[in-house]
């Protein structure tokens, strides 16, 4: 079941993360968006984590070192570039991700037939964002860079094999890439071209190791239901 | 020339015939639509309700927004993100609404976060545990209800036809937030304690959701001649407060009045006073939260700005080349 956890926790920790934007987005479409898609993500983590098992149990009840999101979905927020650059980059992955594994007629399939459609809709709007804000004012280029760059380092761990998910990974990365060049090349923005990973955070929380600001998140996260131990909600 | 403008200048040379086929409108129930002729006074007492309930839709989305990171169960969870994206998809509706007698929502935006224009007194009570969650949902929905099912029948077209839409969704919110209070009192002694406490402290300023009593609320008169308004305030509280007790009783919570209790003679229950020095302070700014939810959307405005300007920015780049492109 490591396969239904390590993609239930990315969709998981990024709907919690595009849940911080309630009430604070820039205008009030961007209010129903962000909550539209992480309302999406929420979906598609309680039928992946109730794969594997019970899905409050599993949101709740498990300490940093036992999740198995990607670190690029746990960052914090940012600005709403730094946001849609996380967006951008975790959404192509996802179709890609999903639209082979509904291909593939494996386990997945059913449930990735379904997300698919979403995450075309996500796709669209990081893409539509990514262009405004690339080629919009001169400030917004500059903040749409930074958060196209400062997260590239994340982008890398997207593409290690996950046990138990049958797609052709490799594809799966050349794809991506295609794809986000594209976008940011139409956007008006530079490619990163660091290294899409440091050496010893390659699949880092696939292996449940994970940055720091993501402990934090799972306190206020988890504290509620802690405090009350075998309640029903 | 703006459309209020427009509709103050109409006024002062309107033709009788103008005054009385509106009046006639009014009078056998048909709907004011954006492009009829109405009286001054009825343009702007309507601009100033569907924007103040624009606003409270938006600033509404505060004290529940708060726990979408804290919700106890990713049900809960989701059915709070469906409830805050439902909000900010009424404010939409409900500025569009106005904007159908000529008022510019950026301008309205600019009134909220300038203190110019009020938002709903409710919102400026803090959300201190999860059970305020299901009470909110259950008395300040259930309120808003009994105030906007009539709305349904307002005499604007435009304003009516919002109100439609928005109670069908109102209706759901209520419904599932009794039902969280419901699964909380089967649940554990703390449980039970979590929502009684915050049945007391919503009741009174659900009541006064409703607004002054009749006789000292003085825009109510017109605007029920005008059929703008149903009911009013103290019918509307009336109404609300014969909903809820049987409601109450059902869940196995004390509703905080000492003086609650039905009434044979009258077919309804008597009830206590709200503190209406405390409504006033609320509604003049002095509530626990006015500050910190105007704070929060005054911020998020002014961070959002840049991404406002790209979008505008963008968007003349795009329209420019594709003239370019039609010209070539």
């Amino acid at each position: 079941m490591t396969a239904a956890l390590a993609l239930g926790d990315d969709a998981l920790v990024l709907s919690h993360r595009l849940g911080e934007w309630a009430g604070h987005a820039p205008v009030l479409e961007e209010e129903v968006a962000l909550a539209n898609i992480a309302l999406d993500l929420l979906g598609q983590a309680r039928v992946l984590l109730s794969l594997a098992g019970d899905e409050d149990e599993l949101a709740f009840l498990r300490e940093e070192r036992a999740f198995r999101n990607v670190q690029l979905v746990e960052q914090p927020n940012g600005d709403f570039a730094h946001t849609i650059a996380r967006q951008l980059y975790f959404s192509v992955y996802q179709r890609g991700l999903y639209e082979q594994l509904a291909a593939g007629g494996g386990d997945f399939a059913g449930l990735a037939a379904k997300a698919v459609k979403e995450v075309a809709y996500h796709q669209d709007h990081a893409t539509h964002w990514t262009l405004r804000l690339g080629d919009g004012t001169e400030e917004s280029h500059q903040r749409m860079q930074r958060g196209v760059d400062a997260l590239w380092r994340f982008t890398g761990e997207l593409f290690q094999p996950v046990e138990g998910v049958e797609i052709d990974w490799p594809s799966l990365h050349t794809d991506w890439l295609a794809t986000v060049t594209g976008v940011l090349q139409q956007a008006t923005l530079t490619v990163p071209t660091g290294p899409g990973s440091g050496a010893w955070t390659a699949g880092a929380g696939r292996q449940g190791i994970h940055t720091e600001p993501f402990g934090r998140m799972l306190a206020e996260m988890q504290h509620l239901h802690r405090s009350h131990p075998g309640a029903s909600w | 020339m703006t459309a209020q403008q427009a509709g103050s200048s109409a006024a002062l040379d309107a033709p009788p015939a103008l005054q009385e086929h509106f009046e006639s409108t009014i009078a056998r129930d048909q709907r004011i639509e954006p492009r009829d002729w109405m009286p001054d006074g009825y343009r702007k007492t309507l601009i100033r309700q569907v924007a103040q309930h624009a606003h409270s839709e938006i600033i509404g989305m505060q004290p529940e927004g708060e726990w979408i990171t804290r919700a106890p169960s990713l049900r809960r969870k989701a059915i709070l993100f469906a409830k805050v994206q439902d909000e900010a998809g009424h404010g939409l509706y409900l500025y569009s609404a106005a904007e159908t007698l000529g008022a510019d929502r950026a301008d309205l935006t600019e009134r909220l976060l300038e203190g110019r224009q009020k938002y709903s007194s409710i919102f400026n009570y803090p959300t201190l545990s999860f059970a305020d969650v299901g009470v909110i949902g259950w008395f300040v929905d259930g309120a808003a209800i009994c105030n906007q099912v009539p709305l349904c029948r307002s005499s604007y077209g435009p304003y009516a036809r919002a109100m439609v839409r928005i109670c069908k969704e109102e209706s759901f919110h209520q419904r599932q937030g009794y039902e969280l209070l419901l699964t909380m009192m089967r649940g554990t002694e703390a449980q039970r304690e979590m929502v009684q406490d915050a049945v007391n402290r919503w009741w009174w300023p659900s009541l006064m959701m409703f607004g002054p009593p009749d006789e000292d609320s003085p825009n109510s008169a017109q605007s029920m001649a005008w059929k703008i308004k149903r009911h009013s305030n103290d019918q509307l509280r009336q109404r609300f407060v014969d909903m809820t007790v049987p409601q109450a009783e059902k869940l196995g919570v004390n509703l905080p009045d000492p003086q609650l209790r039905w009434n044979e003679e009258r077919g309804h229950h008597d009830f206590g006073t709200p503190d209406w020095d405390e409504l006033k302070r609320v509604i003049t700014g002095d509530g626990l939260c006015n500050t910190q939810r105007m704070e929060r959307r005054r911020t998020a405005h002014e961070e959002g700005a840049w991404v406002r300007e790209a979008a505008t920015a963008h968007a003349a780049k795009q329209a420019a080349s594709a003239k370019k492109g039609a010209a070539a």
